[in-house]
């Protein structure tokens, strides 16, 4: 059990990356990563959102949906989940963190919009079957959120560099940053071999 | 009726916020549903569906809804939509909606719907904000299924499922990566052709001034 929820977690970190194997998040993967520190600031604030707002899904799917016969309506259920989580995070960090508050910043509220979190509710809690419980899904969603960080901070590196370089005007901006993505999914699916082997 | 914004509106979706190109919203079914061109096509339509209807709600409920709990309104607004869709596909097309279930959910959170709802549908009457989902729904399609032709060529060198003869297929284009680079080289075509479009535009405007102060001055040694 131990070792397969390390090897599942492993994998959610790097050759099943979210953003560049399964391509969600790609639009704040994109949009956030133009400097290092938004990008860092985005990336926690994913994983602290992942984590929560993936626990309360499977709280309100196995213990309010399915027994009223209504999971088919899982979608509306997650995102106002999501939705009303982030506003109360937004809150209650006004209230007690004020620090980490203003270091988030506006990058709280865009979370709502952001599908990997979404796509990582339903994949963990409804696609994965009724088996899954609440240790694996927190420990997927955990893991899926570092992926991202790891994602958006490395392309943050990248952009650094390919803002410099002097490349032809219709380059610049998103194409060049979609080819340095492109790479590095590349050198993200080559991990894929470590755990098949 | 006003002709001007109607046209506005219309072509705004196709060309000029192009949501692919120009906004770049979306982006995450542009990559992940695009390996064929029969599934960009299928997802552009399920996009343009949902977009459509809830601009069509938002605008009609525009005055009713309070202006601090808009975007949880909005979203559930879209969220109906969306089922609609997973229920109708999934009796209807079971094989297809069974390799795009994870997207088709995620059409809830797609921003191209969220940001027209915002920014359009929100401050415009119900007929403009049909029209508007329905420009933006074409322009995403096409975007989509532009992509879909490139890819699904080198991938598999067919076109829309059919083999064309003496292109083999690829191995490892249809890998993940793939997508990024399609994309990424579509777009800088697009800002390419933009370019050149309105570089020719300024020097028409120039070179049509001396001709124009020229018949002028014609004018003025007739009379």
């Amino acid at each position: 059990m131990t070792v397969s929820l390390l090897s599942v977690m492993f994998s959610a970190v790097i050759s099943n990356n979210i953003v560049l194997s399964q391509y969600q998040g790609i639009c704040p993967f994109l949009g956030v990563s133009k400097k290092m520190s938004s990008a860092a600031g985005m990336g926690f604030a994913v994983i602290c959102v992942m984590a929560i707002s993936s626990v309360f899904c499977w709280l309100v799917y196995n213990y309010l949906l399915v027994p009223l016969g209504i999971d088919y309506l899982y979608t509306m259920a997650f995102i106002l989940v999501i939705a009303s989580l982030v506003q109360l995070l937004e809150m209650a960090l006004k209230r007690f963190s004020p620090t980490l508050y203003s270091a988030l910043g506006v990058y709280l509220p865009l979370i709502t919009t952001n599908c990997a979190i979404l796509g990582t509710a339903n994949s963990a809690v409804v696609f994965s079957g009724q088996g899954a419980s609440f240790v694996y899904v927190f420990c997927v969603s955990v893991a899926t959120g570092i992926g991202f960080l790891f994602a958006i901070c490395l392309l943050a590196g990248v952009r650094l560099k390919t803002d410099k370089a002097d490349i032809p005007q219709c380059m610049k901006g998103f194409p060049i940053t979609l080819l340095a993505a492109a790479i590095m999914a590349l050198a993200f699916a080559g991990f894929s071999g470590i755990l098949a082997g | 009726m006003d002709r001007r914004k109607m046209r506005e509106t219309v072509l705004g979706g196709l060309i000029r916020n192009n949501p692919t190109f120009v906004l770049v919203l979306g982006t995450c079914p542009t990559i992940a549903m695009t390996t064929s061109l029969f599934q960009a096509f299928a997802m552009g339509l399920a996009t343009t569906f949902v977009l459509i209807f809830s601009n069509l709600f938002v605008s009609l409920l525009r005055n009713l809804i309070p202006d601090k709990v808009r975007i949880p309104c909005y979203i559930v607004i879209i969220s109906t939509f969306v089922i609609i869709v997973q229920m109708v596909m999934r009796r209807f097309l079971p094989d297809l909606y069974s390799t795009m279930q994870a997207f088709i959910a995620l059409i809830v959170v797609n921003c191209i719907i969220l940001a027209r709802a915002e920014s359009y549908a929100s401050c415009n009457p119900p007929l403009y904000s049909m029209l508007d989902g329905i420009s933006m729904g074409i322009g995403f399609t096409a975007a989509l299924c532009l992509i879909g032709i490139v890819r699904e060529f080198f991938a598999g060198g067919s076109f829309a499922g059919m083999q064309i003869p003496g292109f083999p297929a690829m191995s490892g284009v249809g890998a993940s990566a793939f997508g990024f680079i399609v994309f990424g080289c579509l777009m800088a075509l697009f800002n390419f052709i933009v370019e050149k479009i309105e570089a020719r535009k300024r020097s028409m405007r120039r070179a049509s001034l001396p001709l124009a102060s020229r018949a002028e001055s014609l004018e003025e040694v007739q009379q």
